[in-house]
C-alpha cells in the first residue's frame, strides 16, 4: 500500500492534469475571445489608415475639445466625491447612529441605477419642462445640454467609488490612535492629516483612480444630459459615438483608443496601488 | 455627518425623488398603460431575457475562471487575473464599439459566424454577448475570494474519510460557493439590465426586436415624452432595488456560510 502522505494530496485534492488543462483552456479561451480580441481590434482599427491618420484623428479640434470637456468634468466631480467619500466613510466607521445601514445602502444606490435613468433624473429636474428648469432658464442658468448637467450626471454615477473603498478600510482600523492624538492635545485637523490620512492613503488613492477612470468613461448618463452638440457638449465617449454614426470608423476607433489607454492605465495603477496597500497593512 | 447627508441628498436623493414626483403627476391607469404598452413589453423581454442568459453564462465561465486562478498555477496567470478587470475598466462606449467590430460579418469572429447563418450584430445574440462581456468581472471577483478562503484541510479530510473527488467537489466545495455564485449572478444581472453604452452599438435598436428598455427611455426623452420615460424608469428602478436588496441579503448569507466553514 502507498503511504497516505503521497496518495491523498494528489488524487483527492486536485484534478487530473487533463481536467486542469481543459478548465484553464476554457477559461483562458473565453477571456481571449471576449476581452483580448476586442481590445486588439480597437488598436488595429485605430491604426488601419496609418500613423498619420491616427494622429489627425486624435488632434482633430472636435476631439481635442471633447478631451478638454472630459477632463474638466472629471476635475470637478472627482474632488467633490473625494471629499464626500472621506466624510461618509468617517461618519459610518466612527459613529453608530440610527439609519446607518440605510446610509450605506443609499451610497450604493447610483451603482444599481441604470446610467440612462441617472441622466434622466437631472433632465426631469433641470430640463426645459423640469421642476426648476424654467426658473433657472429665466435667470440665465443652463444646466441641461451644458457643462453643469454633464458634471452633475458624472458626479452621480461616480458617487460611491471613494466611499466604498474607504468604509471597510476605516472600519477595520479602529480609532484608538485618533483618540490618543486628541488626548495628547492635537487639533482635529492635525489628527486627520497626521494620523488618519497616512493610514488610509492607499485606499484613498485607489478610490480616486477608480472614480476618475469611471468619470472620464461615462457614456449613458452624460449622453442623456449633454444633447450631444458636437465640439460643445460632447465628451470623449460621446465623440466616439458621433464619429461612429457618421461612418468615420477609423477616427472613432482612434478616439476610442485614447479611452482604452485611460482605462488600461487606471487598471495598472489600481493593481500597483493595491499591492502597496497590502504591503502597508 | 451633516455634510454627508446634505451632499447625498443633493446629488442622489433629490434627483431620484424628482422621479417619484413626476410619477405622482400621473394616474395609476396612465402609468399602467405606458408601462405595459406593446413596445415596452417587448423591450422588457429583450432586456431581462438577454441579461438573464448573459448572467447565467457569466456564472459558468466566471466560476471556472475563478477556480483556475485560485487553484492552478499556469504561465500567464497574473495577466489573466488582470484581464478579468478589463470590462470593468473600459468605458462602455468603447466596449460596445469593439464588440461590434469583432462580431460584424467582416470582423475577427463575425467572419466565421456569417457562413453559419449566425447573426451576431444587430440581433438579440449581440446584446447578450455584450452583456456577457460587461458582467464577467462581477462573478469572478465575488467567487474568487470565497474560493481562496476555503481550507484545503477540509478537502483532505473528505478524501481521508473515503469521498471520491467528485463527492468532495459536490458536497464540500460547491455548498459554500453557492451564495457567492448567486451574488455574482445578481450583480451581473443588475448591471446588465441597466446597461446602455455597450449595447447601443451592437443592438441595431430596432423596435420590438432589439430595443432594450434603457434605449426606449432614451428615445422617449428625446421626444420630450417625460411621462413615458418616467413610467419605464420606474419599472427599471423597482427591479434594480429588488436586486440591490437581494444582493445585500445574499451578502449576509455568504458571510454566514463562510463563518460555518472556518
Amino acid at each position: 500500500m502507498l503511504p497516505l502522505e503521497r496518495s491523498i494530496p494528489r488524487a483527492a485534492t486536485t484534478e487530473p492534469t487533463w481536467v486542469r488543462r481543459i478548465i484553464i483552456g476554457l477559461g483562458v479561451g473565453f477571456l481571449l475571445l471576449f476581452v483580448v480580441v476586442p481590445l486588439a481590434t480597437v488598436v488595429i482599427a485605430a491604426l488601419s489608415h496609418g500613423a498619420s491618420a491616427y494622429g489627425r484623428a486624435i488632434t482633430d479640434p472636435h476631439a481635442l475639445r471633447a478631451l478638454k470637456l472630459t477632463l474638466i468634468a472629471a476635475a470637478i466631480s472627482v474632488p467633490l466625491n473625494l471629499v464626500f467619500g472621506v466624510a461618509a466613510a468617517w461618519a459610518i466607521a466612527r459613529f453608530r447612529f440610527p439609519g446607518r445601514a440605510l446610509l450605506i445602502t443609499l451610497i450604493d444606490l447610483p451603482l444599481a441605477v441604470s446610467p440612462v435613468i441617472a441622466g434622466m433624473v437631472f433632465v426631469l429636474l433641470f430640463g426645459a419642462n423640469g421642476l426648476i428648469g424654467p426658473w433657472l432658464a429665466a435667470n440665465g442658468v443652463k444646466v441641461i445640454f451644458a457643462l453643469p448637467g454633464i458634471v452633475l450626471a458624472t458626479t452621480f454615477v461616480t458617487f460611491p467609488y471613494v466611499a466604498r473603498e474607504l468604509i471597510p478600510l476605516m472600519e477595520a482600523q479602529g480609532h484608538e490612535e485618533e483618540e490618543a492624538a486628541l488626548v495628547l492635545g492635537a487639533s482635529p485637523w492635525q489628527m486627520f492629516t497626521k494620523i488618519t490620512l497616512p493610514k488610509i492613503k492607499w485606499g484613498l488613492l485607489y478610490g480616486v483612480v477608480l472614480c476618475t477612470a469611471r468619470a472620464m468613461g461615462e457614456f449613458g448618463a452624460v449622453s442623456v444630459v449633454s444633447g450631444n452638440i458636437r465640439g460643445r457638449t460632447s465628451t470623449l465617449p460621446l465623440h466616439v459615438e458621433i464619429l461612429y454614426n457618421e461612418y468615420e470608423y477609423q477616427a472613432a476607433f482612434a478616439v476610442a483608443s485614447l479611452l482604452v489607454i485611460i482605462g488600461i492605465g487606471s487598471l495598472i495603477a489600481r493593481r500597483l496601488i493595491a499591492r502597496r496597500k497590502k504591503e502597508s497593512t | 455627518m451633516g455634510y454627508t447627508l446634505v451632499y447625498l441628498s443633493l446629488i442622489v436623493l433629490i434627483p431620484l425623488a424628482t422621479l417619484a414626483l413626476k410619477t405622482a403627476e400621473m394616474t395609476w391607469g396612465e402609468l399602467w398603460t405606458i408601462a405595459t404598452s406593446d413596445r415596452a413589453l417587448a423591450s422588457y423581454k429583450i432586456t431581462f431575457g438577454a441579461s438573464f442568459i448573459a448572467a447565467t453564462i457569466n456564472v459558468v465561465f466566471g466560476t471556472l475562471l475563478a477556480w483556475a486562478l485560485v487553484r492552478y498555477r499556469f504561465p500567464g496567470r497574473g495577466i489573466v487575473d488582470a484581464l478579468i478587470d478589463v470590462p470593468f475598466a473600459l468605458p462602455t462606449a468603447v466596449s460596445g464599439l469593439a464588440l461590434t467590430a469583432v462580431l460584424a460579418p467582416n470582423g475577427f469572429i463575425g467572419q466565421f459566424l456569417e457562413p453559419l447563418g449566425i447573426k451576431a450584430v444587430f440581433s438579440p445574440l449581440g446584446i447578450t454577448l455584450a452583456l456577457v462581456f460587461i458582467g464577467l468581472p462581477f462573478v469572478v471577483r465575488t467567487v474568487q475570494p470565497v474560493l481562496e478562503e476555503l481550507e484545503p484541510e477540509v478537502e483532505e479530510a473528505a478524501a481521508v474519510l473515503g469521498a471520491s473527488r467528485a463527492q468532495t467537489l459536490w458536497r464540500v466545495i460547491v455548498p459554500p460557493l453557492v451564495p457567492a455564485m448567486l451574488t455574482g449572478f445578481a450583480l451581473a444581472f443588475a448591471r446588465a439590465i441597466g446597461e446602455y453604452g455597450s449595447v447601443v452599438f451592437i443592438a441595431g435598436n430596432k423596435q420590438f426586436e432589439t430595443e432594450i428598455t434603457p434605449l426606449l427611455i432614451m428615445s422617449r426623452l428625446e421626444a420630450y415624452d417625460y411621462p413615458g420615460a418616467t413610467a419605464l424608469a420606474l419599472v427599471m428602478l423597482l427591479v434594480s432595488f429588488t436586486m440591490l436588496l437581494a444582493i445585500n441579503g445574499l451578502g449576509a448569507w455568504t458571510r454566514r456560510r463562510a463563518g460555518h466553514i472556518t
